[in-house]
């Protein structure tokens, strides 16, 4: 799940997990670069953001942290105990890895795709059916799936461009990654959902698989509603609904260019004026996922 | 309330920082249009400009360097700058101005070019963690030494981690003085000499994880970085002291959301810890109500019965009813805002009517930042 910034992907990435956990399978919601927003969105922010902790039935959450994945890859990959304890001890190996361009995004991308793996490297973790990712905003979010195809082709030989290139296989197959951009019917995050699908498909040949238009409001009056309140436009409230109406018609505008620019009807969730209410907007979009998923 | 300008007075520097997707780049805009219309030289540096915004301003080919905008243009909208001011804007190419930095910091010819045409640092420099952020400060220190300006406007680059931004010239002295760098910037066999046995561990480990290509390449890389380390940590010393200087200031700015709102309660946290100085709180977009608009929806459909018909009335009614629920949401947001962030007198902006991405924008983006 990407996007531009501010567009809600936090929301709906929380809200996608838990139709798929609804509908029975084990899901998780992996947050990038975050400080664990979905568990505070299901009122759980004390759950211990870097572990796999289960927030809702069938639904978990993880936020992931580079350090902890590369201790988690040393220790599957190198066959002593003892000799992945000096690597990860030692000063001059954490330098070299932060400091090797491109390492913790690969580090990120090699986590995800272990969540997605049937035979977790994760000692005791179990496998999950779908995987959710709460990507960073569009150009880092694309530059993160991109990442292991660059690394692979850097290194030459060796298990690191071995697994580059396995991971890269994984999210660039449209059987087993889908892409979900998520736009507010707003100018800037229509046009940069439009910037998004030319992206992945230049730098990793995926598909858009679906867009969410997020944060829609009411569309109430219809042109002869409005004439009429024109007439009344001196009572605030009716200020207020042409005002509103004025929004939902550019509003209408740039869904019918998300529509043209990606080459699908996006699915629609509607603002929650009382903050994002996830079991709500789960609750919209289950029924309009059936049809394309 | 106190409005920006009073709050900006005597400062040289503003940072504008907050969670993506809250309106930085046109809040920064804004700013720096009042800036330059009250007489400064003022220049604005962007990330990622909307392309429409940056149109408007007749900047179509924003570059690395800034470009002034043509006060003709800004005249036929209605600013006038008064005498002295101007408005520059540039847009930060990061890889473009890591680069820059190399070349002007590399000791010699053969160093630059052992950097800039290596294969890792080609392929993926523009990846490196911070560097962006790193970039974005560096250019912030040059265009405040060379380039001659009253203020300077920085609209942070969108991360959500505030860390890599106030970190960023830390860490890149950090990588700049680091045991592993020195070791390669000796010539290898002295190099292995006096390794340790377990660095010497380490290394053979990695050869064997990263396969030899990977490994030859991170060393010459390193080593040909090694002849910038005295260079990278002088300007990544000039660079914090830059951030902490008196005349530096950060503005967050939020909207009134739950994610964006305990980004900013975040980032004041690590100004504190940093020590570095607060200028102020804007929340933007916010729904605010006017006086007339507090009765209740029950209220508003009785009073518009007659008016509009039982139907459109309930219609009215439950926008009316959004309404509320908007503003009483972002009225809590505001206030746990005040109290988290120690600051009681924020700039609100009630949501305007379209978005902003014209002079017009602008201005009326600039009358509510500004309005006392």
């Amino acid at each position: 799940m990407t996007g531009k910034g501010g567009v809600g992907k936090t929301t709906v990435s929380a809200a996608l997990g838990l139709v798929a956990a609804r509908a029975g399978q084990r899901t998780i919601v992996a947050e990038v670069a975050r400080r664990g927003d979905v568990a505070s969105a299901f009122d759980r922010p004390d759950a211990e953001p870097f572990q796999e902790t289960e927030i809702a039935p069938g639904l978990f959450h993880i936020s992931i942290d580079p350090q902890d994945a590369l201790e988690e890859y040393l220790r599957d990959q190198l066959p002593s105990g003892p000799v992945a304890e000096i690597l990860i001890r030692s000063r001059v190996f954490g330098l070299i890895a932060a400091a090797t361009p491109g390492m913790r995004e690969l580090l990120t991308v090699g986590k995800l795709w272990e969540l997605a793996q049937l035979d977790r490297r994760t000692p005791g973790a179990d496998a999950y059916d779908l995987v959710v990712v709460d990507a960073p905003a569009t150009g880092h979010g694309v530059a993160l799936l991109s990442a292991p195809r660059t690394f692979a082709a850097a290194a030459a030989a060796g298990p690191v461009a071995r697994q580059g290139a396995i991971i890269d296989t994984t999210l660039a197959d449209p059987e087993q990654t889908a892409v979900v951009a998520v736009a507010t019917a707003e100018e800037l995050a229509v046009t940069e959902t439009g910037a998004l699908r030319e992206a992945l498909q230049a730098s990793i040949g995926l598909t858009l698989q679906r867009v969410v238009a997020n944060a829609l409001e009411a569309d109430r009056f219809s042109p002869q509603e409005a004439k009429l309140l024109k007439a009344h436009a001196d009572h605030p409230a009716v200020a207020r609904a042409l005002r509103g109406h004025q929004r939902a018609l550019r509003q209408r505008a740039q869904l019918a260019r998300l529509r043209k620019l990606t080459d699908q009807a996006p699915a629609r969730l509607s603002l929650h004026p009382g903050g994002p209410d996830i079991e709500g907007l789960a609750d919209e979009l289950e029924p309009q996922l059936d049809a394309a998923t | 309330m106190t409005g920006l300008a009073e709050r900006l007075e005597g400062k040289r520097i503003c940072i504008v920082a907050g969670s993506g997707g809250v309106g930085k780049t046109t809040a920064s805009a804004a700013l720096a249009l009042g800036l330059a219309a009250s007489g400064k030289r003022v220049a604005v540096v962007t990330i990622d400009p909307a392309r429409r915004l940056a149109d408007s301003l007749g900047l179509e080919q924003l570059g690395n360097e800034p470009r002034e905008v043509d006060r003709a243009l800004l005249q036929s909208h209605g600013v006038v700058l008064h005498d002295g001011g101007e408005l520059w804007a540039m847009m930060l190419d990061p890889k473009a101005t890591f680069d820059d930095l190399i070349a002007r910091l590399a000791p010699d010819d053969r160093t630059r070019e052992d950097v800039l045409g290596n294969r890792i640092y080609a392929q993926l420099s523009s990846a490196i963690a911070g560097s962006q952020e790193f970039t974005a400060v560096a250019k912030l220190y040059e265009l405040d030494r060379d380039g001659g300006f009253d203020a300077i406007v920085l609209d942070t680059p969108p991360s959500r981690n505030a860390l890599d931004f106030l970190d960023a010239p830390e860490r890149i002295s950090d990588f700049f003085d680091s045991k592993a760098l020195k070791l390669f910037a000796v010539p290898t066999s002295i190099a292995t000499r006096v390794m340790s046995r377990g660095t010497s561990v380490v290394f053979a480990i990695l050869k064997r994880l990263t396969g030899v290509d990977l490994l030859d390449d991170v060393a010459v890389l390193f080593r040909s970085l090694g002849g910038l380390i005295d260079g990278f940590r002088d300007r990544a010393a000039a660079v914090k002291a830059l951030l902490s200087d008196p005349a530096t200031t950060f503005l967050i700015v939020t909207s009134p959301e739950r994610e964006p709102v305990a980004e900013a309660i975040f980032f004041r946290g690590k100004l504190r810890e940093a020590q570095l100085p607060f200028g102020g709180l804007i929340v933007n977009r916010a729904t605010v109500l006017h006086e007339g608009e507090r009765g209740d929806p029950v209220a508003v459909a009785a009073q518009l019965r007659d008016r509009l018909g039982d139907a459109l009335a309930a219609k009215v009614a439950a926008g009316f009813e959004d309404l509320r629920l908007l503003a009483a949401r972002d009225a809590e947001s505001i206030e746990r805002l005040k109290a988290e962030l120690d600051e009681p007198d924020p700039i609100v902006v009630p949501r305007l009517d379209g978005e902003v991405q014209d002079i017009e924008g602008l201005l009326a983006l600039h009358r509510h930042l500004t309005a006392g």
